[in-house]
């Protein structure tokens, strides 16, 4: 080796550098740290709260979860008494959070695309009043919005005796909200397999279609078929089983309606605020991820000749699509921890039930772990799905 | 001398010409293209006459704003009286009466240390020291204690300053430890690393009122007997480790666009880890997140209003409690209609300023 040729190797210490310069060492050592510092204040919490606990002679674990409740919930959807253990009590919660996500998700995605597309639109009064409404609810707090709404039922909506009436059917009043719904009739059973067989005949339809293009260059009008399928199928089915007619109108009976859909004021409530304040989010959401496809995908696929329907199902969408979905799921699970507020205006969900179980065992540590992991799991079930999109959705380069 | 450019193409180049339309042809073209647009134009005016004439009569032809509460419920429009005659207990909670100024003196100095920041041109590093200063001084205001001002307990703060407080005090708290999380999240540590994954993503899973929850009922139980800490404080706990996951997790997206060029550099330059990030990589990465930090700061502003859950009293507690009082109950629609404009006028400046500052930054 020629000399003065600086020998750099990976091994070699210079003088003056010991062990603690090694950057591996030291990684190590930042480590153990970090961790001992954790470690310790997760020791020091624990011993004063199991310390506090003896002292206040408060009882641990979860066997609270098999006593009697002696509690009644507002509303349900499965059979609950207040002489049900605590556990039926929670899941009774679970539901009602699960069941206000669900509607409020599916009302909020609808609500939002219109006001995202009315944003777009080249109408300056349309566009400018759904800029407005994205801009005032998106800055007024959720939970002023619910208090808002709950306000709204309880002081100033009339008694059912003189329930507004603002479409035909739909019954607003202190006492909530009624909708007439078409009667409970054996038929629809069969309506709802017939649409259940539909949609699995059109998936393989689907299937077989792409394969055949994609072998053959023959395309398939797959879009209107499915939909014909779809419709057509229910409609048969429905017309065979005798083509039942009866609504459920509400009626008034003594202080309340009888009949029809009733939502309670607190749910009604809460849906609205919930669904009014996301889909303000959704409506941005959906607007960036219409302009993010230029104008140029457009005009190139019109000029490949492909008609209108398909420039939108074939490259528009697609491409729309991959930007909308990662931000709308993050909202939709705004939307359901949000739902947790429902403590505040007095819907019996997952939290509120939880509260009032902490009120009445004292033991909050375990109410509170509860609620956070219900939470967790809504949590890890979206991006679960949400890795899943982005790997089937992502852009395969060269 | 010539003044250069005055009329020459090149010096300035041509103005597109300014074309001028009239209102009826504005209209036509923005209201009244093609049939469709039209339909949509006359059913929204009819949507319109039908809802802002009985809300502007309702608001404010058949208003009243200072009668009293029996007046109001003669009257057929909207007591606006409810606000004046609840004005100093809504904006200021239990603060004793005759101290009311100095909370309005602190909102003052925030608002203007806000108007003060928002020139880019007082940009320094002096800034952060006349916010710790401003701040300091607003805690003392409120606090008193010191310079011959009477001592006011902090269960007795409520209203505004409450909810300006939890917010700000909330997000200065929380950048540092957000910013070090997200460093945390992006080490090559797989303990730290993991430590720091973990807590974001619990934390950004749950919704903020379990957070609440365990400061209001869980905090009391961590600390050892005899120590125990104000209910504000430990809300204000709360909101710090919420916000912090959130910051986090903007900051790491600004970490991840500084381009690898530059690590590499800062290294190469004999720089260790702490001088690297210090000196090159979060001034650059933080200057890309303003913009989406002040949508967390809107964000947090609007979530300190969850601790009316807890029963804190702040600006959205002072007004159910003032619809409470039997004499102004059932005036809910204007009480709340009052504190929605002031979150309003809040977060609608603070989202404005954002983008404003987004375009500024980007040219």
């Amino acid at each position: 080796m020629k000399k003065g040729n600086p020998v750099i190797s990976s091994d070699h210490t210079t003088e003056g550098a010991t062990w603690i310069n090694d950057p591996k060492i030291r990684a190590i050592l930042y480590q153990i740290a970090v961790l001992g510092f954790v470690g310790l204040l997760g020791y020091y919490l624990f011993s004063n709260t199991t310390e506090n606990l003896k002292r206040q002679s408060i009882a641990t674990g979860f066997g609270f979860l098999n006593k009697e409740a002696s509690f009644e919930v507002g509303e349900s959807l499965i059979s609950y008494s207040a002489a049900d253990p605590y556990i039926r009590a929670l899941l009774v919660g679970a539901l009602n959070t699960i069941k206000v996500a669900f509607v409020g998700i599916v009302l909020t995605i609808i609500l939002g695309t219109f006001l995202g597309i009315a944003r777009l639109s080249k109408n300056w009064l349309v566009s400018k009043l759904a800029a407005v409404y994205i801009e005032v609810m998106q800055d007024i707090p959720i939970l002023l919005q619910l208090f808002f709404w709950y306000s709204f039922f309880y002081d100033i909506l009339p008694s059912p005796g003189e329930a507004l009436e603002p479409l035909s059917g739909v019954f607003m009043s202190n006492r909530g909200l009624v909708i007439a719904v078409p009667e409970w009739h054996p038929a629809y059973q069969y309506v709802a397999m017939a649409f259940v067989a539909g949609s699995i005949a059109v998936y393989f339809m689907r299937r077989w279609a792409r394969r055949r293009q994609e072998q053959t260059g023959q395309p398939f009008p797959v879009f209107t078929l499915s939909i014909g399928i779809m419709i057509v199928l229910p409609a048969v089915t429905w017309l065979l089983a005798g083509a039942p007619l009866t609504m459920s109108v509400p009626e008034l009976d003594g202080f309340n309606f009888k009949g029809g859909l009733n939502m309670s004021p607190e749910f009604a409530a809460l849906l609205l605020g919930l669904v009014l304040y996301t889909a303000a989010f959704v409506a941005e959401i959906v607007r960036a991820g219409i302009q993010a496809v230029s104008k140029g995908q457009t005009e190139a696929a019109m000029a490949i000749g492909l008609k209108p329907g398909q420039v939108l199902s074939l490259v528009i969408l697609p491409q729309a699509l991959r930007v909308i979905i990662p931000p709308l799921t993050s909202q939709m699970l705004n939307l359901t921890k949000n739902s947790s507020l429902a403590v505040a205006i007095g819907f019996p969900d997952f939290v509120s039930v939880a509260s009032t179980t902490i009120n009445q065992t004292g033991q909050a540590i375990e109410g509170i772990s509860l609620i956070m992991l219900v939470y967790l799991c809504f949590s890890l079930l979206t991006s679960l799905f949400m890795n899943w999109y982005n790997k089937k959705m992502a852009l395969v380069e060269r | 001398m010539v003044k250069p450019g005055k009329n020459s193409i090149q010096g300035e180049g041509l103005r597109a010409p300014v074309i001028r339309i009239g209102l009826l042809q504005w209209a036509k073209t923005n209201l009244f293209n093609g049939v469709l647009n039209s339909i949509l134009t006359i059913a929204t005016l009819f949507l319109l006459y039908k809802v802002v004439p009985p809300f502007v009569r309702w608001a404010f032809i058949d208003s009243l704003w200072f009668s009293s509460a029996e007046q109001c419920r003669a009257g057929s429009g909207a007591c606006w009286s409810i606000i004046p005659a609840n004005i100093r207990f809504i904006i200021f909670g239990f603060y004793p009466h005759e101290l009311h100024w100095r909370p309005l003196v602190a909102m003052i100095m925030l608002v203007a240390l806000l108007f003060y920041s928002k020139n880019r041109d007082h940009w320094r590093p002096s800034l952060g020291y006349i916010w710790i200063a401003g701040l300091s001084t607003m805690g003392i205001l409120m606090r008193g204690g010191l310079f011959g001002l009477t001592p006011v307990d902090s269960d007795k703060w409520g209203g505004l300053p409450l909810t300006l407080m939890l917010s700000f005090f909330g997000m200065f708290a929380a950048y540092p430890l957000g910013v070090l999380l997200a460093l945390g999240r992006r080490s090559k540590m797989p303990a730290v690393k993991t430590i720091c994954v973990l807590y974001i993503e619990l934390i950004r899973g749950v919704p903020l009122i379990s957070l609440l929850f365990m400061s209001a009922v869980l905090f009391p139980l961590f600390f050892p007997e005899g120590l125990t800490v104000n209910k504000i404080i430990r809300a204000q706990a709360a909101i710090i480790l919420f916000t912090a996951a959130y910051i986090a997790e903007v900051v790491r997206g600004g970490l991840q666009a500084i381009t690898r060029g530059q690590y590499e550099a800062a290294e190469s330059l004999g720089l260790n880890y702490v001088q690297k990030m210090r000196l090159i990589v979060l001034p650059q990465a933080l200057k890309i997140v303003i913009p989406p930090t002040v949508g967390i700061l809107i964000s947090a502003f609007k979530d300190t209003s969850l601790v009316v859950i807890i029963a804190l009293y702040d600006v959205l507690k002072t007004t159910k409690s003032a619809l409470a009082n039997p004499s102004w109950m059932g005036f809910s629609p204007e009480a709340y209609l009052f504190v929605a404009l002031i979150y309003f006028v809040c977060c609608f400046s603070m989202s404005n300023y954002s983008r404003r500052l987004e375009k500024e930054l980007h040219t």
